[in-house]
């Protein structure tokens, strides 16, 4: 078998495991619009339409990032039920394609969440964005592998420790500040077109390149940490 | 060994009295902000070697990672080194962004200021705190591992914070070893006198706390055996 075809014998279960459930989406859906309802409340978006513009950015990135974390535990926990990571790590196929096939479904999982809530966020907070929209095809799916593929990765990290549900934010958080801080500034750049997007999307380019690489290059060893 | 962690001790100490007396007596009153400019010999030295621990700990653990299955007993070293670098780089990143807050209250007016240097400066104290408490939380026969994993990453992280600063705009002071930054023949000595200082001061805690990281790792072998025997 090929490695491709591995990883989307991987990606397929995911997507399948999903499919039957829809706990992940389903969970990570409501979360992220309580996140975007709370929000709303605390700024009064609508009565400050040029507040709003600066903040509903950095508002959706922060509300995915809490959505993403919760979902990304769910994604391993059904790989430890009935030993199955065990066969995993016995198995002769690359783990690095185990992880690519997870990343690859959490980040099908996000971009779900963004393509039904960013018409909401829009209504909700009265969004006329001034720069331009074309930008955010580059924006939304680089910013969102930049925190599956970490995540992914940290939750599979932290998989037989102790408090699982406490260490991913801990980790993930200090690592993806710089993608964060991206993501936020390019969107917040498109949506009030103060400013060009460009170089922060060619951060967050640079840190998926080399976190992407770093990922697959460390999953072996993760799982097969004793 | 142990002598010689005694001559490093002392030698650190002098030279850090030394230093002192340097940044505070020999060098001059900086002519815009005055004495407040001598926190510099302080701040510069001690956020600098909070730069190289790291390296030192991501070098320790990728060894560590690929040593692991062939020589147990370098590889527990290799372990306590990691460990005990990222305590002093939490340690020193922390009293680096202490002393740059107590700067920037008089110089900027503000304690803290969101620009890149300083948040990535943060970011780089939080990473090393998430790193250690991985470590506390892992179960303890996976701990290394994925500690050392960990500070793969965070040092793929540090790069990214010490261009930071060529990044973004800043409102953090010109880097004054490289770059348009201009220094005073005798502010550099002092300076320099400093850097070392510091920078020997946290090699001698480095030494300090792998002893002891060494000392429970023994401990706690030794426990094992006795356990298998018994």
């Amino acid at each position: 078998m090929t490695y491709l075809r591995i990883v989307w014998l991987h990606l397929r279960k995911d997507l399948q495991l999903e499919w039957r459930s829809r706990e992940a989406v389903a969970g990570m859906l409501f979360f992220t619009l309580l996140i975007a309802v709370a929000f709303a409340m605390a700024f009064d978006p609508t009565g400050y339409p040029a507040m709003a513009r600066q903040m509903s950015g950095g508002l959706l990135w922060v509300g995915l990032l809490f959505a993403a974390t919760t979902s990304l535990n769910i994604s391993w926990e059904r790989e430890r039920r009935n030993q199955v990571l065990d066969a995993h790590r016995m198995s002769p196929a690359p783990p690095s394609a185990l992880f690519l096939g997870k990343a690859l479904a959490n980040f099908l999982f996000v971009a779900f969440i963004e393509a039904v809530l960013a018409p909401v966020f829009i209504v909700f907070y009265n969004l006329h964005p001034l720069g331009e929209m074309k930008w955010f095809w580059l924006i939304l799916p680089l910013g969102t592998w930049a925190i599956v593929v970490n995540g992914t990765f940290f939750a599979a990290l932290g998989l037989r420790s102790r408090n699982r549900a406490l260490m991913l934010p801990a980790v993930l958080f200090p690592i993806s500040i710089p993608a964060l801080l991206g993501v936020t500034q390019a969107t917040t750049a498109v949506i009030t077109g103060d400013f060009e997007p460009g170089m922060w999307v060619r951060l967050i380019f640079g840190f998926d390149v080399i976190f992407t690489t770093a990922c697959l290059l460390l999953f072996g060893t993760v799982l097969n940490a004793e | 060994m142990k002598r010689l962690f005694w001559i490093l001790c002392g030698l650190s100490l002098a030279l850090l009295a030394w230093g002192f007396y340097e940044a505070i007596y020999i060098a001059p009153t900086e002519a815009t902000m005055g004495d407040l400019q001598r926190i510099f010999y302080w701040h510069v030295p001690i956020a600098s070697s909070a730069l190289i621990f790291p390296y030192v700990n991501m070098v320790a653990s990728i060894a560590y990672l690929f040593m692991r299955r062939t020589n147990h007993a370098l590889s527990q070293k290799l372990d306590a080194l990691a460990n005990a670098t990222a305590e002093i780089t939490v340690l020193y990143a922390g009293l680096g962004l202490c002393t740059g807050m107590l700067w920037g209250r008089p110089a900027w007016g503000i304690w803290w200021a969101w620009d890149a240097r300083l948040s990535s400066f943060l970011m780089l104290f939080l990473l090393y705190v998430s790193y250690l408490l991985i470590r506390r939380f892992s179960a303890s026969n996976q701990a290394p591992v994925i500690a050392a994993v960990l500070s793969v990453f965070a040092g793929i992280d540090v790069p990214i914070v010490f261009e930071s600063i060529t990044w973004w705009r800043t409102q953090h002071p010109a880097p004054v070893l490289r770059g348009d930054g201009d220094l005073d023949p005798t502010m550099k000595v002092a300076f320099l006198w400093n850097m070392l200082a510091w920078f020997l001061w946290g090699c001698t805690l480095v030494w300090a706390r792998y002893a002891i990281v060494r000392r429970e790792q023994q401990i706690e072998e030794r426990a094992a055996m006795e356990a298998l025997e018994a």
